[in-house]
């Protein structure tokens, strides 16, 4: 029971990051690698006005999500917008987009080690312990937990109701077809990859409450994030979710049955099954 | 064959030979150089046998490189070191056939992915492994000297080439450049393109992991975090890019500039090499997307056209 409410609120947050990311890859076909340097840098964002100001995380929240706003939507019309021109075919699109966030994400860490080193960093916030269920658990994780929950519903309202939602989603399904019903495509393209990136960053933020990070753990979270995308189902934001919990329980049990050091291998078991079994998703229909 | 093919191959081998002559002419900081040259070659090359023609990018290179370092580092004390190379080769073989027969039937992308993560999986299994019998690193004491180290990757860099050469001009070197052009017309025109591709990607899997046991007696004393360094997949990738996959001698091009800069910058910044890393990444994309193979190839084209109006 322990390991199950552990897991399912580490879970969450997850969640939060790979919805984050499946709006980027889902929506606008960009696989942006990049994605865990995001995380840290909404981390040291909160981290650092946390022991500078002593501003809860919780408020910092909403000048992250503006200013990774801001920069991705950046990174999108300047430099990536031009790879979607010049490709020729989706695979050519694809191999770019992963060159270029790559060399993205290292440039970051590369920026990040410079001005704060590479030490870990955490502060302390919200540490106390609160009762749930017959355990206890850090109060910490738990605001984590509720903020993911609003971040995400807010998003799956938004993506299944409104226009601009919507549209994204019929570009995610078809994007030539979705200029024909008068679908502004480079517009939304835009807006979905810079939204995906304001919502990892702020997932980053809200890991940082209990979680220590340096500038050179990103990757880690790209790759649970990818993983999770692709076993929830590339653009299914339901299958993300519940794929993201599934990770969290399975990380959790593994942490405290078997060994700390082996997370990575249990989602990658989880991987593997999915790639063998259901590589169109949890809930997917058939390989397009 | 045609007579340019056996020119190819002579000058190949003279170059290989002057190579070769490195050890007794250069001192010990041009060998230890010459080493990592060979090194890089050897997985750069290798690396785009594979990538070149599928445009698959794999990330696994250090998975590969240190399980063939372990193979040396837990076989030198009871086997006969080269029978250690082989094993190596082999089981890199095993462990990419694996990877290819889970991510290559499916989209680039999750190859992609899982090969990012590979090593590092490895790394945390042998670190595991290791904390069940109490051992935390392997000594790999040899008298086995740089200069045989360097003649050995120089070798396998011959057999690296000869056996890209003979690729090139097989049916599955055909059967992969139509794969690359066009899957679908691959697959309409009778090629079992998932084991094409399966079979050439258990290429750099075996080379790297010799590379890696060749390697081992370098390094002396073995850990998991020096055999799996996260940094060598990236640069093999720069490299293999930097010089153009297009041609067999292509990733040679990129290997040698990108090795003295490495040095240059570690030596005097050594906390912006992932800096470097990146910035080289953008440059290839958005400057050079068909490295220096390319650049080399249009400046010809275009002294060639000028050389018609004369």
């Amino acid at each position: 029971m322990d390991i199950l409410i552990t897991g399912l609120l580490l879970g969450g947050t997850y969640a939060l990051i790979a919805v984050g990311l499946n709006l980027q890859y889902g929506m606008v076909r960009i696989m942006n690698l990049a994605n865990g340097e995001l995380i840290v840098i909404g981390g040291f964002a909160a981290f650092w006005f946390q022991t500078a100001a002593s501003v809860s995380p919780l408020l910092t929240v909403f000048l992250v999500a503006p200013v990774a706003f801001a920069l991705n939507w950046l990174i999108y019309t300047v430099m990536l917008r031009p790879l979607v021109k010049r490709a020729k075919s989706r695979g050519q699109l694809e191999v770019d987009a992963i060159l270029t966030t790559f060399g993205l994400s290292f440039v970051a860490v590369g920026v990040m080690l410079a001005v704060f080193g590479g030490d870990y960093f955490s502060y302390s916030y919200l540490a106390r312990p609160v009762e749930l269920l017959g355990a206890t658990f850090g109060l910490n994780r738990i605001m984590a937990f509720l903020g993911a929950v609003v971040i995400c519903g807010a998003l799956y309202l938004w993506l299944n109701h409104s226009r601009p939602g919507l549209s994204i989603r019929a570009i995610a399904v078809a994007p030539q077809s979705a200029r024909l019903v008068g679908i502004d495509v480079q517009k939304l393209s835009a807006l979905a990859f810079a939204l995906g990136g304001a919502v990892t960053a702020v997932g980053g933020g809200l890991i940082s409450m209990f979680l220590t990070l340096d500038a050179s753990t990103g990757v880690m979270f790209t790759l649970k994030a990818l993983i999770i995308v692709i076993m929830g189902g590339v653009g299914d934001m339901r299958g993300t979710i519940v794929a993201a919990l599934a990770l969290g329980v399975l990380e959790s049990f593994v942490a405290s049955v078997l060994d700390p050091g082996l997370t990575l291998a249990a989602a990658y078991l989880l991987f593997l099954l999915v790639l063998l079994f259901r590589p169109q998703g949890l809930f997917g229909r058939g390989q397009a | 064959m045609k007579r340019d093919a056996w020119q190819d191959l002579a000058l190949g081998a003279v170059l290989l030979a002057v190579a070769a002559c490195l050890p007794w002419f250069g001192g010990s900081y041009w060998l230890s150089i010459g080493v990592t040259i060979a090194m890089y070659t050897v997985l750069a090359t290798s690396w785009a046998l594979f990538s070149g023609p599928t445009h698959y990018i794999s990330l696994a290179t250090t998975a590969f490189f240190g399980i063939g370092t372990y193979t040396t580092g837990l076989g030198i004390d009871h086997l006969p070191y080269w029978v250690l190379l082989p094993i190596a080769g082999v089981l890199g073989a095993v462990l990419a056939g694996l990877v290819g027969l889970a991510t290559l039937r499916l989209s680039g992308v999750y190859f992609v992915i899982f090969t990012l993560g590979l090593a590092e999986l490895v790394r945390q299994i042998i670190t595991w492994v290791q904390n069940f019998s109490g051992q935390k690193g392997l000594y790999v004491l040899t008298d086995i000297t740089e200069a045989d180290i360097y003649w050995q990757l120089l070798g396998l860099a011959g057999i690296v080439f000869l056996g890209g050469w003979a690729i090139g001009r097989s049916r599955l070197g055909f059967a992969l450049r139509i794969i690359g052009d066009d899957e679908t017309v691959a697959r309409h025109s009778g090629i079992n393109t998932a084991r094409a591709k399966v079979i050439l990607f258990m290429v750099p899997g075996a080379v790297a992991a010799i590379a890696g046991a060749i390697l081992a007696p370098r390094y002396v004393y073995i850990e998991p975090l020096l055999a799996f360094t996260p940094m060598l997949s990236f640069q093999v990738v720069i490299m293999a890019l930097l010089g153009g996959t297009g041609r067999l001698w292509g990733p040679l091009v990129g290997v040698i500039p990108f090795t003295f800069l490495w040095e240059a910058i570690s030596a005097s910044f050594p906390n912006q090499t992932t800096l470097l890393l990146g910035l080289c990444f953008l440059l290839i994309v958005y400057l050079l997307p068909k490295g220096f193979v390319g650049l080399i190839e249009s400046v010809r084209r275009w002294a060639k056209s000028r050389e018609g109006y004369a």
